[in-house]
C-alpha cells in the first residue's frame, strides 16, 4: 500500500477513536449540564477515576473486559451518591454552589487517586483479541480503535432509543423542559434526575476505560481530556447529543491531523475552532439555550 | 371531606403571600376560588400541590396529611393540577403529552368513570387527528384542553384548575366550561380559580373570595348573590 495513504488512514482512525471517546465524555456532560442544568465540574475527574479503576481491576483479575464492565459501573454509582447526598442539596442555590461543591469533590478524588496509585503514569494492556490490525481494501486498521468507535456507536444508539422510544426517555425530555410540572403529574423527578446523572457519569467511566490503553493512566488525564470534552459540549450546543457527536468527531480529527500537518499549532486548533463557531453561533452549533 | 386546608401561611422570601388561608372541598363538589389579581389564589393552589412549602398550616386530603409533601406524592394521593400557564411539554407530541399524565400503579378498570386515552379522544376529537404533532403547534385553546386531558389521564379525585379560560375565544371559553362540567359529572371534584365570573358561577356550588393574601368571604352561590357588599369588596374592579 502507498505509505502516505496508510499514514492518512492511521491518523484518521486515531482521530475518530479519540473523537468517539470525547463524545462519550461530552455526551455525559451534555446530559447532566445541558439537559438537567446541573453544573458538574467533577465530570472529567470521574473519567480519570474510572481509568484508575480499570487499571486496578486488570491488576486484580487480569481481564480488560471485566474492567470495562466494572469500572464504569462503580464510577456511575459514585456519581449517583454525589448527586443524591451532595449536589441535590445545593442545587437550589444555583450554579455557584454546584461549582464550589464539584470542584471540591474533584480535588478530593484527585488527591485520593495520588495517595492510592501515586503520580506516575500506569500502563494498561489491550487484550490480545483487540491488538494488531485488520486489513481491508489494501489498508490497515488498528483493531482497538475500531472497537472504540463501534462501542461508542452502540452506546449512542442505545441512548437515543431510550431517550426517544421509551417512557423513561419521554419523562426525561419532559422534565428537561419543565421539571416541576412533571413532578406535579405524579412522577418522582428527583429520582429520574439521579438516574440520568448516574448514566452520565457511567458514560464518563466508559470513556475513561477506553482511553486508558491509549494515553496510559495518570492524574492529569482529567485536565487534558476534560477540557477538550468541555469544548465539544460548548461548540456542539448544550443539551444536544447530535451536536456533541459531530463536534467530537471534528475535534478528534483536528487533533490528529493537526499533529501531522501543523504540529506547532495542534494544541490550539480546537480553541481556534471553538472561537470561530462561537462568533457566528453563540449558543453552539445545535444549542437551543445559552 | 375530600380536601381540607387549614391556616396555611406561605412566603415568597419575606413576602407573606398566604395568611392563615383555609378552604375545603367536599367529595363531588365544584368550589370556586375568586378574587382580584395578586391576592394569592394561585399561591393557594401551589401550596396545596406541594410546589410551595407552607411555613405553617395543614393540608389534609382524603384523611391523609399531605402538608409540604413533594408534588409527585400529592399527585399520587389523587390531586390533579392544571396550572395557569398550561405548561404543556412543547417538545413532546400530543400523545406523549397525554401519556405523561399516566401515573402508573394500579388503575381501577372496573370503574366506568375511569379516564382512558379512548375517552380523552372522545371528549377532545381534535387530539385523535393530531397525536403526532408537537404540543407547541397547538392553539391556546387546544393547549388548555391538552393540559386538562393530560391531568385526567392520571385519574385524580380532585382537579385544581387555575384560570382555564384566560385568553381564550368565546367559543373556546364555552368549550372549556362544558368540559369542566362533564368532568364534575364523572365524579371528580374541582377547585377552580377563574376570572370569568359567569363561568365560575355556572359551575360552582360554593365560592371563596380572597382579599390580599387572606380569605375574605365564603358561602354558596346564593349567599354570594345575596351579599353585594362582599362582591363589591373582593370582586368588582
Amino acid at each position: 500500500m502507498d505509505p502516505v495513504t496508510a499514514m492518512y488512514v492511521a491518523q484518521g482512525m486515531h482521530g475518530l477513536a479519540y473523537g468517539m471517546i470525547l463524545f462519550l465524555l461530552a455526551s455525559g456532560l451534555t446530559l447532566i449540564f445541558g439537559m438537567m442544568g446541573i453544573l458538574n465540574l467533577a465530570h472529567a475527574t470521574f473519567f480519570m477515576l474510572s481509568a484508575y479503576l480499570c487499571y486496578q481491576v486488570i491488576a486484580w483479575t487480569g481481564s480488560f473486559w471485566l474492567a470495562l464492565l466494572i469500572a464504569p459501573i462503580v464510577t456511575g454509582i459514585i456519581g449517583v451518591l454525589l448527586e443524591r447526598f451532595l449536589l441535590r442539596k445545593v442545587h437550589a442555590f444555583g450554579h455557584i454552589g454546584e461549582l464550589i461543591l464539584t470542584v471540591g469533590v474533584s480535588l478530593v478524588i484527585l488527591e485520593s487517586v495520588k495517595v492510592f496509585w501515586g503520580t506516575e503514569s500506569l500502563p494498561v494492556q489491550i487484550p490480545n483479541v483487540l491488538q494488531g490490525l485488520v486489513t481491508a481494501g489494501g489498508l490497515d486498521y488498528p483493531i482497538y480503535r475500531l472497537f472504540i468507535i463501534g462501542l461508542s456507536l452502540v452506546i449512542l444508539i442505545v441512548l437515543m432509543l431510550i431517550l426517544y422510544k421509551t417512557r423513561l426517555g419521554m419523562v426525561v425530555r419532559a422534565a428537561v423542559s419543565d421539571a416541576d410540572m412533571v413532578d406535579a403529574l405524579g412522577i418522582n423527578v428527583p429520582l429520574v434526575f439521579m438516574l440520568v446523572f448516574g448514566v452520565g457519569t457511567w458514560m464518563a467511566g466508559v470513556a475513561g476505560v477506553a482511553i486508558a490503553p491509549i494515553l496510559t493512566v495518570f492524574p492529569g488525564l482529567a485536565d487534558q481530556v476534560g477540557m477538550d470534552a468541555f469544548i465539544v459540549v460548548v461548540v456542539g450546543g448544550f443539551g444536544s447529543l447530535g451536536g456533541a457527536l459531530l463536534v467530537a468527531i471534528i475535534c478528534g480529527l483536528l487533533n490528529s491531523y493537526g499533529v501531522q500537518f501543523v504540529s506547532q499549532l495542534a494544541p490550539v486548533l480546537m480553541y481556534i475552532f471553538m472561537a470561530i463557531v462561537l462568533v457566528f453561533k453563540p449558543m453552539g452549533l445545535f444549542g437551543e439555550r445559552e | 371531606m375530600l380536601l381540607e386546608a387549614t391556616n396555611l401561611n406561605t412566603y415568597y422570601g419575606e413576602s407573606h403571600a398566604l395568611q392563615d388561608m383555609s378552604l375545603n372541598v367536599e367529595d363531588g363538589e365544584v368550589v370556586a376560588l375568586l378574587g382580584r389579581n395578586g391576592m394569592g389564589k394561585s399561591t393557594t393552589m401551589k401550596t396545596i400541590m406541594g410546589l410551595l412549602k407552607p411555613r405553617s398550616g395543614k393540608v389534609i386530603f382524603d384523611g391523609r396529611d399531605i402538608t409540604g409533601q413533594r408534588p409527585h406524592k400529592v399527585a399520587r394521593a389523587g390531586i390533579g393540577y392544571v396550572p395557569e400557564e398550561r405548561r404543556i411539554f412543547p417538545n413532546l407530541s400530543v400523545l406523549d403529552n397525554l401519556m405523561m399524565g399516566v401515573k402508573g400503579g394500579k388503575v381501577d378498570t372496573s370503574n366506568a368513570n375511569i379516564w382512558t386515552i379512548e375517552k380523552i379522544f372522545e371528549r377532545f376529537p381534535f387530539m385523535r387527528d393530531r397525536t403526532n404533532q408537537k404540543g407547541a403547534l397547538l392553539s391556546g385553546g387546544e393547549q388548555q384542553m391538552l393540559t386538562i386531558g393530560r391531568t385526567l389521564m392520571g385519574n385524580p379525585r380532585l382537579l385544581m384548575v387555575d384560570e382555564p379560560t384566560e385568553g381564550l375565544s368565546p367559543v373556546m371559553v364555552k368549550e372549556v366550561r362544558d368540559v369542566l362540567a362533564a368532568i364534575c359529572k364523572s365524579g371528580i371534584s374541582i377547585l377552580l380559580v377563574e376570572h370569568n365570573l359567569k363561568v365560575a358561577m355556572s359551575l360552582a356550588d360554593r365560592v371563596y373570595l380572597m382579599g390580599k393574601a387572606h380569605l375574605g368571604f365564603t358561602g354558596t352561590i346564593a349567599e354570594l348573590d345575596a351579599n353585594p357588599e362582599a362582591r363589591a369588596k373582593y370582586l368588582e374592579v
